[in-house]
């Protein structure tokens, strides 16, 4: 790593394998993110792209390669740990607690204090009402607010996990298929906001349509078989042979 | 599910007030009540502090546990170690060791002479065992019907325990023939109603405790750790101590349950802990509403009651009837009898 990268640098995933007995999900994959970036990655699938956020959130341990966040090694760390170090992802599935209202939800992950014998308290703080408040106006849930989140519609369910996400006060989102199960109208409106995210946030989205991709405007990694296959912006990915062979199945 | 909210609409005007109405007859039950029956309500009313911790983990927590016999025989021996020891004319001990071939007090049983000890054991060992136990388990994420299946494992070695170590414990006949406990005679006047109102309390206790518990941020982690475990663990939580927590609060109350249900039973023995008690334990708390807090004491009240007055008249019937309602309730009443009395608001 140079020395003069490094205030930027978020995230350095350097040359990590995943090995489910035999069959690489990950292999020697690397990639970097800097601080305020916002990356897409796509790739056909198996090529390892949800592997990828299992692996930085700790969900699986690499059998070779390191993952760096500000410079630490986390691939070792307890998954609570490496949320306290301020990574937070979506799942694909949408992963809200569907019994709790749709402002609890928001509530524990707006919680900062999370350990246990510090839960016996009824309400919300004043403090992280605030942050829940404004979670919920960001993602247009606020009329919702009571209800109870299983009870919600699909794109309505994706939109508060990343209002969760959001509302954990981590400076890396992993958002994994953000607009899954989506219309147009919706997948524009998950674009929206994660652009309005603005600088403050460093965002890693997976997704494979290619008009939200667009609608990012950001730099595209393209993974094919647990590897690194090309990086740049969506026109040159497009424009790229090697990645129209992956696409179309007929890679060497 | 069929609509049966007709028969509990007309009841609406009185809720705000049912919560004292029913504290005022429990209050009253010993005036009204033979010393037979108001036993029996004491005994049913222990059983319900049990089926309050089921509440907690099996409804809230996802977490079943066929093994609260366990936790309940632990509070119930520990009374009774206590009041075979109380009883003792000094240097002799109790006869079933004598029969035993036993010449000498086991060591282990020594401390229970002492009535703060007992106390003291009643509250911490059912509650350590819990925590270490679950600890143990769900440390290795560890959950689900496996988990059930453990627990199981558990009431089946720890009836085992006590019924091969004859000497020590009783064996199959377990513990009974008691008199008197810190210093009151249990067959002297106004104990069985002391006794009644203690239960009745340390019922309300619980009823307030657990209802502040599952409001609490506690609860909804353990409920939210019920539906997505993976989710709250992303959020930065670890799962393990809100589940750990919750399995050693009820397995307190299992103890502290089957404490108090020795001194009304006046025996604890191994046909009241093993495997199938603890399957009854649950099935009180299935048909009552795991859910619940409310509900499940009333399953506890109404089929022990039942129990009582189906088994002393067709003591083979009663398996297969208990058999009968669970069966029905899990496929009809999910939600138990505490979901029929909530039909009008679903």
């Amino acid at each position: 790593m140079s020395g003069s990268a490094v205030s930027d640098l978020l995230l350095s995933v350097d040359g990590v394998t995943i090995d489910y007995s035999g069959f690489k999900a990950l292999d020697n994959f690397s990639m970097t993110l800097n601080r305020g970036e916002t990356r897409v990655v796509i790739g056909p699938n198996g090529a390892g792209k949800s592997t990828l956020c299992d692996t930085i959130i700790g969900r699986v341990r690499p059998s070779a390669g390191r993952v760096l966040f500000k410079g630490e090694e986390i691939q070792r760390l307890a998954e609570q740990k490496i949320v306290a170090r301020g990574i937070c992802r979506k799942f694909q599935a949408p992963g809200v607690l569907p019994t709790l209202s749709v402002r609890d939800n928001l509530a524990l992950a707006a919680r900062r204090d999370r350990r246990w014998w510090k839960s016996f308290g009824i309400g919300i703080p004043a403090d992280e009402r605030l942050a829940v408040e404004e979670a919920l106006d960001t993602v247009g849930l606020a009329h919702r607010a009571q209800v109870e989140a299983g009870t919600l519609a699909h794109g309505e369910k994706q939109w508060l996990e990343i209002a969760m996400v959001m509302a954990t006060g981590a400076e890396l989102l992993l958002l994994d298929e953000p607009t899954a199960g989506m219309g147009p109208a919706e997948t524009s409106r998950t674009a929206e906001l994660i652009l309005g995210l603005g600088d403050s946030r460093t965002v890693l989205v997976i997704d494979h349509d290619m008009s939200f991709v667009e609608q990012l405007a950001a730099p595209v990694t393209v993974m094919h078989q647990g590897k690194f296959l090309k990086q740049g912006s969506i026109a040159d990915v497009r424009a790229d042979p090697e990645v129209a062979a992956v696409y179309l199945g007929h890679a060497k | 599910m069929p609509d049966l909210s007709v028969l509990t609409a007309r009841f609406d005007p009185l809720k705000p007030f049912l919560p004292w109405l029913l504290l005022a007859l429990g209050l009253a039950a010993p005036f009204a009540l033979s010393a037979y029956d108001l036993n029996l309500l004491a005994r049913f009313m222990a059983m319900g502090i049990l089926a309050l911790g089921l509440v907690l983990i099996w409804g809230h927590g996802g977490i079943l546990s066929l093994g609260q016999g366990v936790f309940f025989g632990l509070g119930g021996y520990a009374i009774a170690i206590h009041m075979k020891l109380a009883d003792l004319p000094q240097g002799e001990i109790p006869d079933f060791m004598v029969w035993s071939g036993r010449t000498s007090l086991p060591l282990w049983w020594q401390p229970f002479a002492s009535p703060v000890f007992t106390l003291a054991a009643i509250l911490i060992i059912p509650t350590l065992v819990g925590a270490l136990f679950s600890g143990a388990v769900f440390h290795r994420r560890v959950g689900g019907t496996y988990f059930a299946l453990i627990t199981q494992a558990l009431a089946l070695a720890f009836s085992t325990l006590i019924i091969s170590r004859q000497d020590v414990t009783g064996g199959f006949n377990g513990l009974t023939d008691f008199y008197s406990v810190f210093g009151f005679g249990l067959a002297g006047p106004g104990t069985g109603s002391g006794l009644y109102w203690l239960t009745l309390a340390v019922l309300c206790v619980a009823f307030i405790g657990l209802r502040w518990l599952l409001a609490s941020r506690f609860g909804m982690l353990l409920r939210a750790s019920r539906d997505g475990e993976n989710r709250v663990r992303f959020l930065g939580y670890s799962p393990t101590p809100f589940k750990v927590v919750a399995f050693a609060i009820a397995a307190m109350l299992a103890g502290i349950g089957g404490a108090l249900f020795t001194l009304h039973a006046g025996v604890v023995s191994p046909a009241l802990i093993g495997v199938v008690p603890s399957i009854e334990m649950v099935v009180w708390v299935a048909i009552g509403g795991r859910y619940s807090l409310a509900g499940a004491i009333v399953g506890a009240l109404l089929v022990n009651l039942a129990r009582d007055a189906v088994s002393s008249a067709f003591p083979e019937l009663w398996l297969y009837l208990m058999g009968a309602l669970f069966i029905f309730v899990v496929t009809l009443l999910p939600r138990g009898l505490a979901g029929l009395a909530k039909g009008k608001a679903a």
